[in-house]
């Protein structure tokens, strides 16, 4: 090997011919680049010297769509960013929204909607905890805890009637309220299921020996360099800083909520996993919290300028009727003026800027995804590391891509 | 300020942030506004990165977490460039604001933060901002080989291009757009709330009343007269057609219905609204 990193040997089968470094394309049509990444990998025999990752693929111009979109129908594209976690992005937008218009949401609402981020948050980690295992071999608990992940959608499919694109969060509350049996349901769920399969699933993989020689002091990052490269989420907090939107900066009511943060001591990958798998049992304990502590009431603001009036009130009173025709075809105008509000999504900082000219569509929306400066990091976190070892930083990313490239 | 009724991220107390903040940046500042609980200061183009670093060493906003493109096609330097920042010890954000036009470049913070490379990428590709001394200033969202930068204002929606898979050519082809249907652009603003287009009609609400009213006082001003009469003898009594009588009935027209047979009375329940639609019989 030469000083500048670059192999030249004689080969008996090439006739002298030179073997350098070489480039190959991982993706974007790889099943462990987690959708559509490519990267450009610069390699020395199996070892990686430099990645160069090409986002982009699956850029839509969202935002360049909302600018043409009233506040209401811009909602849904929410849902399709970060398709694992679709409630926990409508989150900072109808946020964003109620902090222009400075509305207040009921209480139920406010519960209503740190139950279902939790469900989301769950939901999150489970398909991530199951791919992330499945990139670095294992196949069955990601089968196990695909079970959970579905139960899941089902609950936000019997609240808001979609298993995915739930579009249920609205400014100044939610859509509709959820029937008594759903929450019981929620709620032995969260007893007996989730902890038993969830405990099962992650019996096989926590210790496992192969699992942790694929993770463990694979990408470790310092906390210097983690705050630089702008991590957030599981990231950071892997790096062993206590860093969570929900305890230090709490919206709705998740300064009632009593939880702890997990953090990594080690600061790789292992450390990653584990504290996603941690993250899952609080996210329980909140849901348990708010099952226990919501009170009966409205789930919408009543203020009939932001939020649509029951349909039963429309039967009966001239004025429900015109509010509820101006909201869906006109929308409600909120005041110029611009935010940044930013909420932990199970991936980290979600935040949304918004500005508002004082007219019923917002002028400019800028999403804050979080993979985007996680995936840049990708790069300085393989350097050294052997090619297999790419999928397994990459799983414990937690990258998906609708939302990096919006 | 208002009242604080919604439920948005609480952070860390704004009280007298924005003027320590201003008063440690100096000179560079060009102006700063505290709304809806948000600090954005504007700082002079040049030294975005002295502030910047004041910002993260002096003042521990240790995070960078966006930089966000803005296009305002009305202002003489058209785009504005946000830094979002984020101080982990101190639980508090600022917005730090410069403008920029088409050509001049804004210099970069990679410098500051490693992550700002790809957050100033973006905006390059977004909005065509360049940032002097990003040494890999490549597209990133956008197609390889696109033109333009798609969020500026004046970029149409629909883009310029169109692709598909062309079975002929085994490819994937570029094509111009073509839209089956026009792209339907629904306008919300009021007229009476200062929509700045005019109504059919509404252009004659500007003209100013007449006082002195005109006047065809002489014949010769309208043109009547004995020449006139003649002429007008003349042209109309011969051949118009509602002098003339063709002695045929007009089919068109319905036929009377009073000697028709009287209608047999609904035998159903049926409401007498005559107390309601009658006066009173008062005698």
């Amino acid at each position: 090997m030469s000083d500048h990193g670059l192999t030249f040997e004689e080969s008996p089968t090439t006739e002298g011919e030179e073997i350098s470094n070489y480039t190959i394309n991982f993706g974007p049509q790889h099943p462990a680049a987690h959708g559509v990444l490519r990267m450009v990998m610069e390699l020395d025999g199996e070892i990686i010297e430099r990645i160069d990752p090409h986002v982009g693929l699956l850029h839509r111009g969202t935002e360049k769509l909302i600018e043409y979109k009233t506040y209401l129908q811009a909602l849904p594209y929410f849902d399709r960013l970060d398709y694992c976690s679709p409630l926990a992005q409508e989150y900072s937008y109808v946020l964003a929204i109620e902090k222009l218009l400075n509305v207040e949401v009921p209480i139920r609402g406010q519960y209503l909607r740190v139950l279902f981020a939790e469900l989301t948050r769950i939901c999150n980690h489970m398909l991530n905890i199951g791919a992330h295992v499945m990139d670095v071999g294992a196949m069955t608990p990601n089968l196990w805890v695909f079970e959970l992940r579905e139960d899941c959608l089902n609950f936000f499919e019997r609240a808001s009637g979609a298993r995915m694109h739930a579009a249920w969060y609205r400014p100044g509350g939610v859509h509709q309220d959820v029937p008594l049996k759903l929450l019981t349901d929620i709620g032995d769920w969260v007893d007996g299921r989730l902890p038993e399969l969830f405990g099962d699933a992650m019996s096989l993989v926590t210790d496992n020996r192969i699992f942790k020689q694929r993770n463990v002091d694979i990408a470790v990052v310092s906390k210097d360099d983690a705050v630089k490269w702008g991590f957030s989420g599981p990231m950071i907090r892997a790096a062993g800083i206590p860093w969570d939107l929900r305890k230090s900066q709490p919206y709705d009511v998740y300064d009632r909520m009593d939880f702890e943060i997990p953090v990594g001591t080690n600061s790789d990958c292992y450390d990653r996993f584990m504290v996603r798998v941690k993250e899952v049992y609080e996210s329980a304990k909140i849901i348990k919290q708010c099952l226990a502590e919501m009170p009966e009431g409205p789930v919408q603001s009543i203020d009939r300028k932001v939020a649509p009036p029951k349909r039963a009130e429309m039967k009966q009173s001239m004025e429900a009727l015109i509010h509820h025709f101006k909201l869906y075809t006109e929308g409600f105008h909120v005041p110029a003026g611009e935010v940044y509000v930013a909420t932990e999504s199970p991936k980290g900082e979600f935040g949304v800027y918004l500005v508002s000219d004082g007219s019923n569509k917002p002028y400019r929306c800028k999403i804050r995804p979080t993979a985007f400066s996680h995936l840049q990091a990708m790069d300085f976190m393989s350097k050294g590391h052997m090619l297999p070892d790419a999928t397994a930083i990459l799983g414990a990313i937690d990258v998906v891509f609708g939302e990096c490239d919006r | 300020m208002a009242k604080v009724l919604h439920s948005a991220p609480r952070i860390a107390s704004n009280e007298g942030v924005r003027d320590t903040l201003c008063a440690a940046l100096g000179d560079h500042v060009v102006s700063s506004v505290e709304q809806y609980g948000e600090i954005i200061i504007t700082v002079k183009r040049e030294s975005i990165e002295d502030a910047l670093r004041l910002l993260r060493d002096e003042h521990k906003y240790q995070q960078l977490m966006e930089i966000a493109g803005a296009d305002y096609p009305g202002r003489a330097e058209r785009f504005e460039v946000v830094y979002m920042l984020l101080s982990l010890t101190k639980n508090h954000r600022v917005m730090v604001k410069v403008t920029t036009d088409e050509m001049t470049p804004v210099p970069t913070v990679t410098t500051l933060w490693p992550v700002a490379g790809w957050l100033e990428r973006e905006v390059f590709d977004m909005y065509g901002v360049t940032f002097e001394g990003n040494t890999d200033l490549r597209r990133i969202l956008t197609d390889y080989g696109f033109e333009g930068h798609p969020f500026r204002k004046d970029f149409p929606l629909t883009g310029y291009t169109e692709v598909r898979y062309s079975e002929e050519e085994k490819r994937v082809v570029y094509e111009p757009v073509e839209l089956a249907q026009d792209f339907r652009s629904f306008d919300f603003m009021s007229p009476w709330e200062g929509a700045d287009y005019v109504l059919p009609g509404d252009e004659k609400a500007d003209v100013p009343p007449v006082n002195e009213p005109t006047t065809t006082d002489s014949p010769k001003e309208t043109g009547a007269g004995a020449k006139a009469d003649e002429k007008a003898a003349n042209h109309v009594s011969a051949g118009s057609p509602a002098e003339e009588d063709t002695g045929k009935h007009d089919p068109g027209a319905p036929e009377s219905a009073e000697d028709r047979l009287a209608r047999k009375p609904s035998e159903g329940d049926v409401t007498d609204t005559k107390g309601a639609t009658e006066p009173e019989d008062k005698t």
